[in-house]
């Protein structure tokens, strides 16, 4: 039983990592339409920059901020210089293209630039564990990095939930991820939206990766490879349109892949075979996701 | 009679093609005018040149004197004229209420909760509809939620492009009727472009005829729909 639930507490934790990271990628998709592959790469270079401040000195959650702002402004100058310039309604794959052409261009430029040695990220949450309950002499305990990780991941849910669903600015983004023509006949300049998307979601794509790196006891270039195709499985499931849907996906992913390290043993070494075979499934059986909108159009 | 909307011997096209060759047309003030004409006569590039879609090459257009060339489509949207494109603009995946608020988007007064139950009352079956996914009504639903979109931004003129395309005639019917309305009740100046040169000549006041990117003939709504020549000519009924 300890075992068991110290095992879900894993999962949770791995899971919140995949949630946010899913964030960020349903966010680009719902505002512009894009599976931006570049936005595990994206995290990791923003990661990074809030490494390097705290080592000049400055505290975690500071260096998060302007690594955040930095992401911010780079996510939207990518949507301006590489994004824009190759979009077309003929070819939507062109995008794709450049965002794995990013994919790989950021983590040599990380790499060039920060070394290959692993690195290692101060917290932004108190050290520590909550002891839960004890059984045959042994104390399953949650960790308050991972209850913080939720807490930062529900409360970024509901910020962007009430900014896409309630405010004028969030209608616009919608309105330009849904239609950008119809959009600009009516006054709403898509090109700024376009911008505001990648912008948003490079800033909550560089907190994830911050979190991420200082859960793990070091990290180097490839910390989001794993994650981003763990993050790709919680949003296909979570049905790539809704927030909740992929952070509660993400957790669902993060504590199936911990059980089936500990249950399944011929998966052993080889987990990763489960967000695939996700991702298969639910393209199979249902491809609008577990909290997806299913779209029906009428011609 | 004041013009809401001048074009004035305007040039314009896609790339190498020049579609439009120095098109001359007028929209007087609380007026209907109908553009008619064959598939590829220009009817739709006219629209796309006033509202910035395309580019204009030669020419000038006017909206309350003030020159629309090389604005962007989002300026000219701001400075007072709604365009119900072809396939009518729906936003698929959001809401009718959603989209009512998108025609209203740049408003800064405070009627916009009137004016949505306005619309709602003139449109009941979009009041009924209001939460439900715009993209999964029917096309004549979709085709009248485009003109109340478009009414949301309390527009000082219109601009429509073949709205009767792919609507049952019933359908077609209704909407004309709503059009006639618009400008009978509101004064709202209307463009439109349609091949139902019937329907859309019974509320107009003045017609043209596109052939090939020129203005072949022009004439009041009724002379045009009149007039036996140009009717066996232009507009095959």
């Amino acid at each position: 039983m300890q075992l068991f639930v110290e095992q879900v507490l894993n999962g949770i934790a791995n899971g919140v990592v995949y949630g946010s990271v899913a964030l960020a990628l349903v966010l680009i998709f719902r505002t512009t339409g894009v599976l931006n592959f570049a936005q595990g790469e994206m995290a990791l270079f923003a990661t990074f920059i809030s490494w390097k401040l705290t080592q000049q000195g400055l505290p975690v959650v500071g260096a998060i901020a302007i690594s955040m702002a930095i992401a911010f402004v780079s996510g939207a100058v990518i949507e301006r210089v590489l994004i824009r310039p190759v979009e077309s309604a003929r070819s939507p794959l062109n995008v794709v293209i450049v965002t794995l052409g990013l994919f790989l261009a950021l983590n040599s430029l990380v790499q060039l630039i920060f070394g290959t040695d692993p690195q290692f990220m101060p917290s932004a949450f108190p050290s520590g564990g909550i002891e839960l309950f004890t059984s045959n002499g042994r104390t399953a305990t949650l960790q308050k990095g991972t209850l913080g990780l939720v807490l930062v991941l529900i409360a970024e849910c509901l910020v962007l939930w009430f900014m896409l669903n309630r405010t004028k600015l969030g209608l616009k983004l919608r309105a330009v991820a849904a239609n950008p023509q119809s959009a600009r006949l009516h006054g709403i300049k898509a090109g700024s939206m376009l911008m505001l998307g990648w912008a948003l979601s490079a800033a909550i794509g560089a907190l994830a990766g911050s979190l991420v790196a200082a859960q793990r006891t070091g990290f180097d270039s490839n910390l989001m490879q794993t994650v981003l195709v763990y993050a790709l499985a919680a949003a296909a499931l979570g049905g790539f349109d809704s927030l909740w849907g992929a952070v509660i996906c993400g957790i669902i992913v993060g504590v199936a892949d911990a059980l089936t390290i500990q249950y399944i043993d011929p998966l052993n070494g080889i987990e990763v075979v489960l967000p695939l075979a996700l991702i298969l499934v639910v393209l199979v059986v249902s491809p609008h996701g577990l909290f997806g909108k299913r779209t029906v159009e009428r011609v | 009679m004041t013009h809401v909307l001048e074009l004035d011997s305007v040039d314009g096209g896609y790339g190498h093609a020049q579609v439009l060759h120095g098109i001359d047309l007028t929209v007087e003030e609380g007026h209907v005018a109908v553009v008619l004409g064959a598939n590829g006569a220009g009817k739709t590039t006219t629209l796309r040149a006033i509202c910035g879609v395309i580019r204009v090459r030669g020419g000038d257009i006017r909206f309350e004197g003030k020159s629309l060339v090389g604005k962007s489509p989002e300026e000219v949207s701001r400075l007072g004229i709604a365009h119900v494109p072809q396939g009518r603009g729906t936003f698929s995946e959001l809401t009718v209420d959603e989209n009512m608020r998108i025609g209203a988007i740049n408003r800064k007064d405070k009627e916009v909760a009137s004016d949505l139950e306005r619309w709602y009352a003139a449109f009941p079956r979009l009041g009924e509809r209001r939460k439900q996914e715009a993209g999964s009504m029917s096309g004549g639903e979709q085709q009248m939620l485009a003109l109340a979109r478009a009414m949301m931004a309390r527009p000082r003129l219109l601009l429509l492009d073949e709205p009767s395309l792919g609507l049952a005639p019933l359908v077609t019917r209704e909407l004309f009727a709503h059009l006639g309305d618009l400008n009978k009740e509101d004064g709202l100046s209307i463009l439109v472009v349609e091949q139902n040169a019937n329907l859309a000549l019974d509320i107009g006041h003045w017609g043209y005829v596109l052939e090939a990117g020129r203005i072949a003939v022009q004439n009041t709504a009724h002379k045009l729909h009149d007039d036996e020549a140009v009717r066996k000519a232009y507009l095959g009924f």
